[in-house]
């Protein structure tokens, strides 16, 4: 199979690659360059937790082919936790998570919905994670320290 | 589940750089917008494409303008766009409406509109859209462009009137010539990004007259032409959403799958024609609940 030379940026960094043409963005992130935050989960689009941003939109890199990411800027976790956010402050601080399968697709989520309202209300809260299924907490810890990181 | 199926990923700059990839490939091609279908069905084994055409570099797809008095969306406008955009919120809340009950944030961020007519399952949330508002595919072979109406689209369960050799480059929505207002009803099994049960478009019209499409209840998302009858003319008072709604059973043909019985999706249809209706119409006389609300 032919490979598709593609570059991209990856959290700040120009990077060239050769992609498969079937290699997803999951595959080519975790698999070739070491970049393990975005996790295998259904696989096919439902439960977000592959979750990455790409050209600042959060996308699902299970869904995404890793030849498309060519010219566009990859966003994961590692980016921003290098300087925790307020936001990671507040999951943090609420011991939000359990597992933690899931944390790394709603932090990107609600780092999408913050960079785009500043101030969202409960219901735009509950739809910006509504594609990140979480299967420990019930969500109620994940929304309030989403909603105090926006007062902040 | 890794894609097995071995593929060339072509990334056309131009129409005819993308439509003699098509014709070179016929239907061993695969066009890629979102992808957020063809990924799944690629991991599935249910599509082997020898050739994977990504058509988001093509300027002519990523067009949402008004043209004269019709909106065009273009085959790449993802239905995040269309949810940011002010044009279709106020022409087209129907849409609008469609739009945001599709899956979630981070899949709405790459699926298309034209991606959801061309995959054609019968849940599709933007079917009820295209059929209310009479809207019309545009697509383009090698031989030229043709118009199918969006009546004509759907021929069967991920069944489409494009041929193979063909791309869709976009769906042109005519504004209703009088004052209009809408509502789309999703009936899910939870609140988020399920696939419907039941999906019903409600457009009212200032001249009294209705369209109703239904998507999740037959083989093909379609209008209820009997019930559209029925209510031209007249305001929505009770008496004639029982009437109404005693014609529901004819409009739909529902299966039980995964997701839901027959009967329950019959009763709900049934529920859903009256709240929608009532809605649209109080939306017609500015009221009713905010654009987005949940109504059921």
């Amino acid at each position: 199979m032919k490979k598709v030379p593609i570059e991209f940026k990856l959290n700040g960094v120009k990077r060239r690659f050769e992609a498969a043409p079937n290699d997803t963005l999951l595959e080519m992130l975790r698999d070739r360059l070491g970049i393990k935050s975005p996790k295998t989960g259904c696989d096919r689009g439902d439960c977000g937790t592959c979750t990455v941003l790409l050209d600042g939109r959060t996308v699902r890199a299970c869904l995404v082919l890793a030849p498309e990411a060519d010219g566009c800027e990859i966003e994961t976790l590692e980016n921003i936790s290098k300087k925790p956010s307020p936001l990671q402050k507040e999951f943090s601080k609420r011991n939000s998570f359990q597992c933690g399968f899931c944390a790394p697709g709603v932090v990107l989520s609600a780092t999408e919905l913050l960079r785009k309202h500043k101030k969202p209300t409960r219901p735009e809260i509950q739809e910006a994670i509504a594609g990140n299924l979480c299967r420990c907490t019930g969500y109620s810890p994940i929304i309030e320290a989403i909603e105090a990181a926006s007062k902040k | 589940m890794p894609i097995t199926c071995e593929f060339e990923y072509l990334k056309p700059k131009t129409l005819p750089e993308a439509l003699g990839l098509l014709a070179r490939h016929g239907r061993k091609a695969a066009v890629l917008a979102g992808g957020t279908d063809l990924l799944v069905w690629m991991k599935e084994g249910l599509r082997e494409p020898e050739a994977v055409v990504d058509v988001k570099g093509l300027k002519e797809l990523r067009k949402l303008e008004m043209k004269g008095s019709a909106l065009h969306v273009g085959a790449a406008v993802t239905f995040t766009q269309l949810l940011e955009s002010k044009l279709v919120r106020e022409k087209l809340p129907l849409l609008w409406e469609c739009a945001r009950t599709v899956a979630s944030c981070g899949v709405r961020n790459r699926a298309t509109l034209a991606g959801n007519l061309c995959s054609a399952v019968p849940s599709l949330d933007g079917g009820p859209a295209v059929l209310a508002y009479d809207a019309v595919v545009l697509v383009q072979g090698a031989k030229g462009r043709r118009e199918v109406s969006a009546a004509d689209w759907f021929v069967g369960p991920k069944r489409t009137a494009l041929k193979d050799g063909e791309l869709v480059l976009g769906v042109r929505f005519p504004l209703p010539k009088r004052r209009h207002a809408s509502c789309y009803l999703k009936l899910g099994r939870y609140r988020g990004e399920d696939l419907a049960q039941v999906g019903l478009g409600v457009l009212a019209l200032a001249d009294d007259s209705y369209r109703l499409a239904f998507c999740a209840v037959g083989p093909v998302p379609a209008r209820a032409k009997r019930i559209e009858a029925a209510l031209k003319g007249h305001k929505v008072t009770d008496e004639l959403l029982w009437k109404v709604q005693e014609l529901v059973a004819q409009e739909i043909s529902p299966i039980t799958d995964i997701r839901s019985s027959k009967e329950y999706r019959l009763h709900m249809a049934k529920v859903m024609v009256e709240r929608g209706l009532k809605a649209a119409a109080a939306r017609l006389a500015g009221e009713g609940p905010a654009l987005g609300e949940e109504i059921l």
